[in-house]
C-alpha cells in the first residue's frame, strides 16, 4: 500500500497584500515548500493549483499552468481545482489520489486568491458564486445570510447564543496573536463581538472572516521515498471528500453539515481513530456557527453542545481540543483557494514543534477540515509525523 | 446573474407559478424540479406539480448589508420556508410586521419584482412571502 506524506510547505502571510499580484503569491509559497522539502523542481512530476474564483477577482483563468509556468515547472501537467472555498483542500486530496494511484511520486500543491483587487461589492459576488444562484443569490441571500440561516436553526434548536458564537471569534483572534502570519494581530472580547453591528441576524461584523490576500503550497511524496529524503515527513493518514447539495433549503438538516460528519465518519474509520485521538484540529470557520457546526461534525462534543463546548474554553489553546490555534480563518484570514492548504501547513508546523507560541503540547495527530460554500463541499484530513532520515 | 432575458424568461414557471414536480415512487416534492429524484433515482417517476402558496417559517435572518442589486431594499428578511407539501425554499419575507416574522410562522406567496441589476436590462420578478394570521 503506498502512502503520502508532506515533505515541504510554504505559506505566504495572509492579510492585504497591495504590492503583490496572485502570481506573486504563489510563487513565494510555492519556492518556499519547494526549498523547505531540499528537493529541486526537476523532481516535481505534476501539480494541482486550488483558487475559487480567479476569474471573477482577477480576471485570469486557466492558472495551473500560469503556477507551473511561475514556478518554473513546465511542462509539468498542471492543473486548477475548484470547488468553492474547499478548492484548497480539494487540490490537496488531488496530489494525495496522484500519489496514492502510482502514477507519481512527487507532487506539488498550491492554494491562492487574490481578493483585494476588485471591491468589497465585486468580491461579495465572486463569493456568491459558491451558493446556488437561481435558488440562493437571485432571492438576495448572500453568504452570511447563509450561514444566519444555520444560525438561527441552532439557536432555536439547541438554545444556542449569540455569546456562544462570539466565543469562537475572541479564541481565533487570540490565537492570531500568537501567529505572525495571521492578518488580524489583536485580541478582541465577547462585548467587542456584540457591538460589532449585525450583517445578517444573528450574525454580527466580527463573526465573519475577512477578505484575505494570500497563499500556501505544499510537496507531497510517497511515504518511503520521503522517510529517505525529510527529517520528519507529515503522512496524510486520512483524506476524504464529500459533497451536498448546493442549496441549503433542499438540505436534510440545517443544524448539522451532513458532509462534514460522513467525511470524518469516513476518516475515522480509515484511520483507526476516534475524535478524543486528534490533538489539534483546523477547521472551517469561515462564520463563527461555521466552527459550532464543524467541531459537532467532527465529534468533539455532543450534537448541539458546541456552543457550550466552546464557551467552557475547551476549544482554546489550552483545551481539551484545540481548535483553530493559527486564529483560523476568522482571524489568521481567508484567502478562499489558499486556506485548505493553509491549515496543512499549520498541522506540518504543530507536528514538528514548530509552532512557536501557539505550540499545541505533544502533538500527535492533527485534522484539517475544509468546507465549500454552505456545506456543499467538505474535505477532510488527518496528518501524523513519521520519523524519517536522521 | 448578468440579468440576460433568456435566463429570466426560462425561469416563469418556476418563479412566477412554484412550477416543481413530484415522485410517484417516494412521494416527496421537488422544488425547484429535478430530473431525477434522488432517493429513487433511475426507479423514480417524476411528474410536475404546482407547490403549495402556503407554509412555515424553518429559519430567516434580517440581511443588514444586502448584496450587490438588494442595497436600496436593506434591511430585509430572507427565511428558508416549508411548503405544506414539506419541500422547502430560500425566499424573501415582506409586507410583515418584523415581530411576526419568527421561525414557526404561517406564509403565504406573493408576487414581486426581485432584481433589476442592470438598468436597461428585463426586471426579474418572482415569489416572495409574507406572514398570514
Amino acid at each position: 500500500m503506498r502512502n503520502v506524506s508532506i515533505i515541504g510547505y510554504g505559506c505566504t502571510k495572509f492579510g492585504e497584500h497591495w504590492n503583490k499580484s496572485f502570481r506573486q503569491l504563489i510563487a513565494e509559497a510555492g519556492i518556499e515548500a519547494i526549498l523547505s522539502a531540499g528537493i529541486e523542481g526537476k523532481d516535481i512530476e505534476a501539480l494541482y493549483g486550488g483558487s475559487m474564483a480567479s476569474g471573477r477577482f482577477i480576471g485570469q483563468e486557466h492558472i495551473g499552468a500560469l503556477i507551473a509556468d511561475q514556478l518554473g515547472l513546465n511542462p509539468i501537467p498542471a492543473t486548477r481545482v475548484e470547488n468553492a472555498c474547499a478548492s484548497g483542500g480539494t487540490a490537496l486530496r488531488s496530489g494525495y489520489m496522484a500519489i496514492k494511484s502510482g502514477e507519481y511520486d512527487m507532487v506539488a500543491v498550491g492554494g491562492v486568491e487574490k481578493m483585494t483587487d476588485v471591491g468589497v461589492e465585486q468580491a461579495a459576488i465572486a463569493l456568491g458564486g459558491a451558493g446556488d444562484q437561481e435558488t440562493e443569490l437571485f432571492h438576495g441571500a448572500s453568504f452570511p445570510a447563509l450561514y444566519a440561516l444555520m444560525a438561527r436553526a441552532h439557536m432555536d434548536k439547541y438554545g444556542t447564543t449569540e455569546e456562544q458564537l462570539a466565543a469562537v471569534s475572541v479564541k481565533n483572534h487570540h490565537n492570531a496573536t500568537l501567529n505572525p502570519k495571521a492578518q488580524f494581530q489583536r485580541e478582541i472580547t465577547i462585548e467587542t463581538v456584540m457591538n460589532s453591528g449585525y450583517i445578517a441576524t444573528p450574525l454580527k461584523l466580527l463573526d465573519c472572516s475577512p477578505i484575505t490576500d494570500g497563499a500556501a503550497a505544499v510537496i507531497l511524496c510517497e511515504s518511503e521515498k520521503a522517510k529517505k529524503l525529510c527529517e520528519q515527513p507529515i503522512e496524510i493518514i486520512a483524506s476524504e471528500q464529500t459533497s451536498d447539495t448546493l442549496s441549503l433549503a433542499a438540505r436534510e438538516s440545517l443544524t448539522e453539515t451532513k458532509a462534514a460528519k460522513i467525511a470524518a465518519n469516513r476518516a475515522f474509520e480509515r484511520a483507526k481513530l476516534k475524535p478524543k485521538d486528534i490533538d489539534f484540529a483546523e477547521v472551517h470557520d469561515c462564520f463563527s456557527i461555521a466552527e459550532i457546526l464543524a467541531i459537532e461534525a467532527i465529534g468533539f462534543c455532543e450534537q448541539g453542545q458546541g456552543g457550550k463546548f466552546t464557551e467552557q474554553g475547551n476549544t482554546a489553546l489550552d483545551g481539551q481540543i484545540p481548535v483553530n490555534v493559527s486564529g483560523g480563518l476568522k482571524a489568521k484570514g481567508h484567502p478562499v483557494g489558499a486556506t485548505g492548504i493553509a491549515q496543512a501547513v499549520e498541522a506540518c508546523l504543530q507536528l514538528q514543534g514548530k509552532a512557536e507560541k501557539r505550540q499545541v503540547k505533544d502533538a500527535k495527530i492533527g485534522l484539517a477540515h475544509n468546507v465549500g460554500g454552505s456545506g456543499a463541499t467538505c474535505t477532510l484530513h488527518m496528518f501524523k509525523a513519521l520519523e524519517g532520515k536522521n | 446573474m448578468d440579468g440576460a432575458l433568456p435566463l429570466i424568461w426560462r425561469k416563469f414557471g418556476e418563479r412566477y407559478d412554484l412550477d416543481g414536480n413530484k415522485c410517484g415512487t417516494c412521494g416527496t416534492a421537488y422544488f425547484p424540479a429535478r430530473a431525477v429524484c434522488p432517493k429513487c433515482r433511475r426507479k423514480g417517476t417524476l411528474v410536475a406539480q404546482k407547490m403549495p402558496k402556503k407554509g412555515k417559517i424553518v429559519t430567516f435572518t434580517e440581511l443588514f448589508a444586502g448584496p450587490a442589486g438588494f442595497e436600496h431594499e436593506t434591511p430585509y428578511f430572507i427565511a428558508i420556508i416549508e411548503l405544506d407539501n414539506k419541500a422547502r425554499l430560500l425566499s424573501q419575507v415582506v409586507d410583515s410586521e418584523k415581530e411576526k416574522v419568527k421561525v414557526g410562522a404561517r406564509v403565504e406567496k406573493v408576487f414581486r419584482k426581485i432584481s433589476d441589476i442592470d438598468p436597461e436590462g428585463p426586471i426579474a420578478y418572482g415569489y416572495k412571502f409574507k406572514v398570514v394570521g
